[in-house]
């Protein structure tokens, strides 16, 4: 089963290409990048779901050392601005999650040694609802929610 | 003349704001002005070019957060790339406009006095395109929102100074471009002042309206909405449309005009695009 | 070249800026015209290497706007080291450039 998914994805991009580069310099092998995206976890349509398939539990415990910034009211759902900061030690990944997001997770950040507990992106919102942090510290997760309002319709066409 | 100010001062007091038909443009620029100065009298002068996020707190944090790394910046590469790269017959772009094309894209658009019309930036660039026996780019979005992305960013901060040559066509098309500001249209039958002046601030279901002032300084503009560039005459046309009134081309004589006319009203302040928006 | 990154160092920690150039389409917009589907096309991975540490691995779905941008923080980093950003999108399409820090 690995390898057809491998051969599919090596299929026309290794012989030129910059995947094939990438691949030759080392800096990205194909089961590399297959075997870390948590396909389960980013098609989860439920928010448990999505950190199960992260992690492996959803039992969150909530922090107030993570702070989200981001707007009470979304200028456009398709751009919001988010930053997910953290002073946890040990803090070893950042996931945001949009709650009411038909796939709630939006994304993972898995932070190097020396990489501080702050990220900074801009993110698609379907609808108000909580922009979850998620932080994993050793075998726990932390977590903290900020609601964002998100409204469709005016003259902005 | 007594007549005249008897109804202006009549359509002050119901707070309808009208430019008489006789004013000269420089009468009616600082009327336009002291208007929104006075209507927005917390916002700084020079931060009206920046639109809803002049009035705004929350909007204008989230630009701000877009404005630490504005996807404009691609375009911006990618139209400095297009404009040095020459043309079939080996000439470039620099060689159509004054300074190589570098810092002179805030005086337009102009009354071009030999031509009678009114010149546009992006006409400018199609223009040049032709005489150097290139097809034309469409005027909406793609490689002339690109082009004059990069042309706008060499020009940022440079104060915009539309001067109305003393040529009776210069003063018709500003005078078009003022009526097709003030004219109602659409199945809404509504006009840009509307929104952009008597409701500028206020809300539109979910939207802010951004005054008039300051409206054009920061096209092309990078939209949201979108999902990427595009210029002036596109929002014009989208404009139109959410009226459900017939758009008009792009780079038609009427937008000009319209173009002359709202870019005149923003003399004074700085020209600042390309710019994001929702 | 899809990447224009910015790298900073102060006081110790640098401040790494990224801004991708890629659509990110979730895969259930529908084409205006033909009203068809069209198909997902999304950055899944974003990696970032500084003297041959990786300092960030981003996983990404749809749901990263388009033209994507990120920003983060590493201690250590001194002007003038080499920071390398890497992407591969659920095409198998990838890109990736270095910067100098400033």
């Amino acid at each position: 089963m690995t390898s057809m998914k491998r051969r599919t994805f090596l299929k026309g991009s290794v012989a030129t290409g910059a995947v094939g580069m990438a691949i030759s310099a080392g800096l990205l092998t194909p089961r590399m990048v297959l075997a870390a995206w948590p396909k389960a976890a980013f098609e989860a349509t439920t928010v448990d779901d999505a950190i199960n398939g992260l992690f492996g539990s959803s039992g969150l415990t909530g922090s107030e050392q993570i702070k989200i910034k981001a707007p009470d009211i979304a200028e456009n759902g398709a751009v919001v601005p988010i930053s997910v900061e953290t002073d946890i030690s040990g803090a070893e990944s950042i996931s945001v999650i949009a709650e009411k997001n038909a796939q709630p997770l939006a994304a993972s950040f898995v932070l190097g040694a020396g990489t501080e507990g702050y990220v900074s992106t801009r993110i698609k919102m379907g609808k108000t609802a909580s922009v979850i942090a998620v932080v994993k510290a050793g075998d726990k997760l932390y977590s903290t929610g900020k609601e964002v309002k998100v409204t469709i319709g005016g003259c902005g066409g | 003349m007594k007549k005249l100010l008897t109804a202006t001062l009549v359509l002050g007091l119901l707070g309808i704001f009208a430019l008489p038909a006789q004013a000269t443009p420089q009468e009616d620029l600082e009327k336009f002005q002291n208007y929104f100065y006075k209507k927005f009298p917390n916002t700084p002068k020079d931060d009206f070019i920046n639109g809803v996020y002049s009035i705004d707190a929350d909007s204008r944090e989230q630009w701000e957060s877009i404005e630490e790394f504005p996807p404009y910046e691609l375009s911006i590469e990618k139209g400095e790339k297009l404009f040095n790269t020459p043309f079939k017959n080996g000439k470039t772009y620099a060689s159509c406009f004054e300074n190589d094309g570098i810092g002179i894209a805030h005086r337009y658009p102009f009354f071009d006095t030999s031509a009678g019309e009114v010149i546009t930036l992006e006409l400018a660039i199609n223009r040049c395109r032709e005489a150097n026996g290139e097809e034309p780019l469409k005027y909406e979005k793609g490689d002339i929102a690109d082009i004059s992305a990069h042309m706008k960013y060499t020009s940022r901060g440079n104060t915009i100074n539309i001067v109305i040559p003393d040529d009776p066509r210069a003063l018709a098309a500003y005078e078009r471009g003022k009526k097709n500001f003030y004219a109602k249209r659409g199945q809404m039958n509504m006009a840009c002042a509307d929104c952009h002046i008597h409701n500028a601030g206020n809300k539109i279901r979910a939207d802010l309206l951004s005054p008039a002032l300051g409206q054009v300084t920061h096209f092309p503009v990078y939209r949201s909405k979108w999902g990427g560039m595009g210029t002036l005459h596109r929002r014009y046309g989208g404009c139109n449309k959410q009226v459900r009134a017939k758009p008009y081309k792009a780079q038609s004589p009427e937008y000009r005009a319209l173009e002359y006319f709202h870019t005149y009203m923003s003399n004074g302040l700085a020209s600042n695009g390309p710019g994001a928006r929702k | 070249m899809s990447i224009k990154m910015r790298a900073a160092a102060q006081d110790g920690v640098t401040t790494i800026k990224a801004l991708i150039s890629h659509p990110m389409e979730t895969g259930t917009r529908k084409d205006k015209k033909t009203g068809e589907k069209i198909p997902a096309h999304f950055i899944q991975e974003v990696v970032c290497e500084h003297n041959g540490n990786t300092v960030m691995t981003a996983q990404w779905g749809p749901a990263i706007s388009k033209n994507p941008y990120l920003s983060f923080r590493f201690t250590g980093g001194n002007a003038g080291d080499t920071v390398k950003l890497s992407w591969v999108d659920n095409k198998g399409n990838s890109d990736s450039s270095e910067a100098s820090i400033n």
